[in-house]
């Protein structure tokens, strides 16, 4: 996991010049999986928990009824798939809108506040950024056991660092700006000039970043559920699919093959759509 | 420089002392120890006595200074387990870690410096963006997927090389190149940006103004101006030596610090989670400390601005 803790050092100025194809394909993709997601009851032929064992270890294609095969209890990979992608995608939001939410709240207080607020945040800052978030996360999971409110929150704290440090950053830069002293000047309250005047300026950076922390928080949550410590069965997650998959990897590697496909091609093209933003939104990368 | 070594050394003892509360905050947040480690219908004398034992028993501020002092001289308590001693059980196990993760970062440096600088000297050419499509590649491939696949490779289909275990050179081959594979192609990126960065700076436009040939002006120039925000990444690919290899010590069931982590946290063994918590944190912290020091010894401004 050192590879997007990695990415938390200093700003890149790195600027993938690929076609618009290339980020059309991605952004396809990425309606595909939303589309999935929020069909899945609708979409799965079975139910994930149903077994048929005159089925079992069925190749992709090998029955019409099993497009990708089945795993050694007879269940349908596709569907297992199916609800995998849901869940993935859901930790993934929640933990990026909190992740969001409370660094760019604390940025703000920071700002705000200045002072012995300011300097405790930035000590928490430090912290958060000095530990791989890898290693925090699996201790509080010891500490703490293991249930799905828990671990969606956790998800969430992914990060957040990294969101107050812009919010504070620019909300200094905003403060010295015109626009928010006159705000100030006619008499607006703090809520109204971070919500309503520096939030939307600085909204694009934030945004930029949501697309950093949101396939960081895919691959972290399926980081965890691979080792067994994440998403607990019966539910299921794509890195949940892949650990389990890799007890038959000699028999029967499409168990594991399929979830990591959609894991890779997920965060790839969210990567992709996340550079293009970032050529496009964000003017203090420019 | 003294001022500056001494505010840094000052936050980085700071930095532990907050882990080493962190971690006993969320301990004790975490519930009773005693009622999970022994079960619910256990009798009340055997509770009682197991909180003597453990010191469970006394003021939190009490236990809190003599966890401190404790954990100062590298005494967490025993594993909850096996009653050895935590701390020699997580030390026993980083020779291991180390023997994948050194050659791990040999890897990285060794192919993705030079691709990272080749790439930003021959900006947008077909080398230039097959460097970074790959780049982006080891970027989202999850470490346990490009483990896996190695294994149905290497392992499965061609038989090569053992699939996972220890014991032989040939087993540290695959986690290797898979701990590199992804650390390459950090560091290609981040090499690529710093030197782009570098080669826009005036300075260099004038000393090729003054007709220093090229070749000295990458060398002399914008090497070692470029080194400086490379020496952060590989800093920081030093302080997860230890703890960098998690998930794909458990894809080769590598009898490494990873693993050990893995099972602590899943038998929830909270004395090694402890220590392994402590270790993972002095290295990282230590790292991160000895980079500060490279940057305020490379770089002038940042000594003058880090001593205020």
């Amino acid at each position: 996991m050192a590879m997007h803790e990695a990415l938390r050092a200093p700003p890149s100025r790195f600027r993938l010049n690929l076609p618009p194809l290339a980020v059309s394909l991605g952004i396809a993709w990425i309606a595909l999986m939303i589309v999935v997601a929020a069909g899945a009851d609708v979409l799965t032929p079975y139910s994930i928990t149903a077994f048929d064992l005159k089925a079992r270890l069925h190749e992709p294609l090998q029955s019409l009824g099993h497009p990708l095969g089945t795993d050694e209890l007879g269940r349908d990979v596709l569907s297992r798939l199916i609800v995998s992608i849901r869940m993935s995608l859901l930790i993934a939001l929640f933990g990026t809108l909190i992740a969001a939410t409370l660094g760019t709240a604390l940025g703000f207080l920071a700002a705000h506040f200045r002072g012995r607020v300011e300097q405790l945040i930035l000590v928490a800052i430090d912290f958060q950024a000095s530990m791989p978030f890898m290693i925090i996360a699996l201790s509080v999971l010891a500490f703490f056991g293991n249930s799905l409110p828990l671990f969606i929150g956790l998800m969430g704290f992914h990060s957040w660092e990294r969101y107050a440090r812009i919010a504070r950053g620019l909300t200094l830069a905003a403060n010295e700006q015109g626009y928010a002293a006159a705000v100030r000047q006619l008499g607006a309250g703090p809520w109204r000039i971070y919500g309503l005047h520096i939030l939307p300026n600085i909204a694009s950076t934030l945004i930029v970043s949501m697309t950093l922390t949101f396939p960081e928080i895919i691959l972290l949550e399926s980081g965890l559920s691979f080792l067994g410590l994440g998403v607990q069965p019966p539910l299921t997650s794509l890195g949940n699919m892949v650990g389990y998959g890799r007890e038959y990897i000699t028999r029967a590697p499409w168990i594991l093959l399929a979830p990591s496909t959609v894991i890779v091609l997920t965060t790839f093209s969210i990567s992709l759509l996340g550079d293009w933003l970032r050529d496009r939104l964000d003017p203090t990368l420019r | 420089m003294l001022m500056f070594a001494i505010s840094r050394v000052l936050r980085a003892a700071l930095t532990i002392l907050f882990v080493m509360t962190f971690a006993f905050v969320v301990l004790r947040l975490s519930g009773d120890p005693a009622l999970q480690i022994m079960s619910v219908d256990a009798p009340p004398e055997a509770i009682a006595a197991f909180r003597k034992a453990w010191g469970l028993d006394r003021p939190i501020w009490e236990q809190y200074l003599s966890y401190i002092g404790r954990a100062l001289s590298g005494d967490f308590g025993k594993s909850m387990r096996d009653g050895r001693a935590a701390f020699d059980l997580v030390m026993e196990r980083v020779p291991a870690t180390l023997m994948l993760t050194l050659p791990a970062l040999a890897l990285k440096i060794g192919i993705g410096i030079p691709a990272g600088i080749y790439a930003a000297l021959h900006r947008n050419s077909l080398a230039d963006r097959l460097t970074m499509a790959i780049s982006v590649a080891g970027f989202t491939l999850p470490s346990f997927v490009l483990a896996l696949l190695l294994v149905l490779v290497f392992a499965v289909q061609l038989g090569w090389l053992p699939a996972s275990g220890s014991g032989s050179l040939a087993h540290t081959i695959l986690p290797i190149i898979t701990l590199g594979t992804a650390g390459a192609a950090i560091m290609a990126r981040f090499t690529r940006s710093a030197m782009l960065e570098v080669l826009g700076q005036p300075y260099v436009r004038a000393a090729s103004a003054k007709g220093v040939s090229w070749q000295r002006v990458i060398t002399r120039h914008a090497l070692p101006n470029a080194a400086i925000p490379t020496v952060t990444i590989v800093g920081f690919m030093v302080g997860s030596l230890v703890a960098g290899a998690v998930v794909v010590e458990s894809v080769f069931s590598w009898p490494g610090i990873g693993r050990l982590l893995v099972s602590a946290v899943s038998n929830r063994d909270l004395a090694v989670v402890q220590a392994l918590l402590m270790v993972i944190a002095s290295w990282m912290v230590a790292a991160n400390l000895v980079v500060d020091l490279a940057y305020g010894w490379l770089d002038p401004r940042v000594r003058a601005a880090g001593a205020h």
